[in-house]
């Protein structure tokens, strides 16, 4: 197995505090379906009032289509708990999003996808930035040795939770997982409805 | 983390403490869930997920949902917001009905916003967890609970095993004391604190509310209050219950029945942060500081008092700050200087999590009695739910607002996110009483600005913004 969990093109997204209704507008929650939000990610950014996609924004640009990694900065995905935006950005090609720091819930949301999200300080962010104004960038992903690697033998290192890192890698069954306790569950069960009788 | 003393703890890690069922991993724990809330727009694909796994509902007893978020608001009726919404509450309404889920649905005459229906239907308790497929979930923190908001793979993991995997979040004391001046509600008092803390202050943390003004706020201002802490990126809100907390809840339909209330009350009269536990970081803010406040950005830190002036970009230091506040400017049509009292509102909405309570209703009505809503000037009020709505129509609320030219609506989630047709249009600047003042929330390019309940009626009657505290001082037609 390649020790390489992902590669790509680098999209970045230069802005901090990108919320979920951005991400995914609301008009687009009205779906049953896990699929189909691809195309509406970063809809009002991406598309012009008449439909068409706007020119000016970085997604839309020839030398990011395809990008695999999105880079961006601060606080990205807060709001609303939408799952929609891991959806959306994923079924866009992202399986990587790099950023200074993300929204608790998006997160979550996020690796229970199984993407890979990447918390780096400001410092590595803006050189990370600064990579990009120099042409488009390909990189690798090593999760194994927590390595983002630029090519030409540079890498910058990355922290990640051991219990995230383990679920990316043998890629566990969130639910499957926690119904190994269920004995455990069921005994709280009991002791609960002992204790508080009126919890039901 | 934070505790010196070996057994001083949090009101948060009490909770937490209580729900350990098992640990996954080291690092992680498994916590049992009290109640599980769901709506129409976050669980039709965990059902869908849950029946592709064979998997069952482990305890429809302790699910509840209501339909909020896409329903209308100008007739109760399933059909009434369109064709895709009406296909997502029949998916709702099939999934309650195929697990035994009890449902509040349009034909109920209690259905309402999932965040005012739980504490008024006494679901909501103290030291309980309670989660929902919803980011405001912290609202119900309120009354001691942890409460934090999921993404839908977490809903139906708990659907199928009423747990759910954590880690210790950090602890965080928001403390204020003293006493609010006239015309500064809750809902000032949060905007003011996430101002100061930021929109991503709160990322990692749970937020305790504590001090004297919290202790004298009644329960509709303390939801406010725990609703907007997600607006800092906090994962919950959190206010020690009290006797305020247990006289709100006492003869609700789910509140422990008579044979168990004194046991239930004895317990969360356990419910607080210990005199010498630790909090990773502690504020304090002096109540009377505050003022009336009001956004004038594109997200909620980019508040200000309403007799400041719109900030200069360049008066932030922070180069990304400046960067974000020029565009936010750009967006919401202002210059910087401009006095936001100067400036003429299309749209008010008075409803949502944070806002439709009878307080809320109370608080806008004093201030529109007798007077009519400004010329062009759309104004809606969208109470949170169907008691809510009966309540403000025996009380007379109704009738004022009606009178005054408001549109009095049916419960929903309504014009805080414009699932259904309760949109903004664009260039239109709205005075809200919800929580986000994200760019198209409202509706693709609206501009809006978050304030309190009274400050919204203001604006409706004035047809521009108003500095409630000023207005009423001069007029003298408020106490």
């Amino acid at each position: 197995m390649s020790k390489i969990f992902a590669q790509g093109v680098v999209c970045p997204l230069d802005k901090n505090n990108v919320d979920t209704d951005q991400i995914i507008p609301k008009q687009f929650l009205t779906s049953v379906s896990r699929e189909g939000f691809g195309q509406a990610m970063f809809f009002d950014w991406r598309y012009l009032a008449d439909g068409s996609p706007n020119p000016d924004f970085v997604i839309n640009k020839p030398e990011y289509q395809g990008a695999s990694i999105l880079l961006t900065r601060a606080n990205f995905g807060c709001g609303s708990s939408r799952e929609h935006a891991p959806w959306a950005i994923q079924q866009s090609g992202f399986n990587v999003i790099i950023a200074e720091s993300f929204a608790d819930i998006f997160f979550n949301n996020s690796v229970n996808n199984a993407m890979l999200l990447i918390q780096l300080s400001k410092t590595n962010i803006d050189l990370l930035f600064n990579r990009c104004t120099q042409g488009p960038q390909h990189w690798q992903i090593d999760l194994q040795s927590q390595e983002i690697m630029f090519g030409n033998n540079a890498a910058m290192g990355f922290n990640i939770d051991a219990d995230i890192k383990q679920r990316l890698l043998s890629g566990l069954d969130f639910i499957g997982s926690s119904e190994q306790l269920n004995p455990q569950i069921t005994d709280y069960e009991q002791s609960r409805k002992a204790s508080q009788p009126w919890l039901g | 983390m934070g505790q010196a003393t070996a057994n001083a703890q949090t009101l948060y890690q009490k909770i937490y403490a209580s729900h350990v069922v098992g640990k996954l991993n080291p690092s992680t724990d498994l916590l049992y869930v009290d109640r599980h809330l769901i709506h129409e727009v976050t669980s039709p694909q965990a059902f869908s997920g849950l029946k592709l796994a064979k998997r069952s509902v482990r305890r429809p007893d302790l699910t509840f949902a209501t339909m909020d978020h896409n329903v209308s608001t100008q007739r109760r009726s399933i059909d009434a917001a369109g064709e895709t919404s009406r296909k997502q509450l029949e998916a709702l309404a099939a999934n309650c009905d195929e697990n035994q889920i009890p449902l509040l649905d349009l034909t109920h005459p209690d259905q309402g916003i999932v965040h005012v229906i739980g504490p008024e239907q006494g679901l909501t308790q103290p030291g309980m967890i309670i989660v929902c497929g919803d980011s405001h979930t912290s609202t119900h923190g309120a009354f001691g609970a942890l409460a934090f908001g999921i993404g839908t793979s977490e809903v139906e993991h708990v659907l199928a095993t009423q747990t759910l995997p954590q880690q210790q979040a950090k602890t965080l004391k928001v403390e204020i004391n003293g006493k609010l001046s006239s015309h500064v509600t809750p809902k000032d008092v949060i905007m003011a604190v996430i101002g100061k803390l930021g929109t991503a202050g709160g990322n990692g943390y749970v937020a305790e509310f504590s001090g004297s003004a919290i202790r004298a706020m009644s329960m509709e201002g303390r939801m406010t209050l725990c609703n907007m802490s997600i607006e800092m990126g906090a994962k919950a809100g959190l206010i020690a219950p009290d006797d305020t907390t247990f006289a709100y809840i006492k003869g609700k339909a789910h509140a422990p029945k008579e044979e168990h209330w004194q046991g239930a009350v004895q317990y969360w009269q356990s419910l607080y942060s210990d005199i010498d536990a630790v909090f990773d970081q502690t504020v304090t803010l002096d109540a009377s500081s505050i003022t009336p406040q009001i956004t004038w950005g594109t997200n909620p830190e980019q508040v200000m008092a309403v007799d400041q002036s719109v900030p200069e970009p360049a008066s932030f230091t922070d180069p990304t700050k400046r960067d974000a506040a020029e565009r936010a400017l750009a967006y919401m049509g202002l210059e910087p200087g401009q006095k936001l009292t100067d400036c003429k509102v299309d749209v008010v909405f008075i409803g949502s999590c944070t806002n439709s309570r009878i307080e809320d209703l109370r608080a806008a009505a004093s201030v529109v009695q007798g007077k009519q809503v400004a010329a062009g000037v759309r104004a809606l009020v969208v109470p949170g739910s169907g008691m809510v709505k009966r309540q403000a129509e025996n009380e007379g609320l109704a009738s004022i607002f009606k009178d005054a030219g408001f549109e009095w609506r049916e419960p929903g989630c309504s014009m805080c996110l414009g699932m259904n047709d309760d949109r903004v249009a664009a260039g239109e600047r709205c005075a809200s009483t919800s929580n986000r003042n994200f760019e198209g929330r409202q509706g693709r390019g609206a501009r809006t600005h978050l304030v309190s309940p009274a400050m919204a009626a203001a604006a409706a009657i004035a047809g521009k913004f108003v500095n409630i505290a000023a207005a009423t001082t001069e007029t003298g037609d408020r106490a």
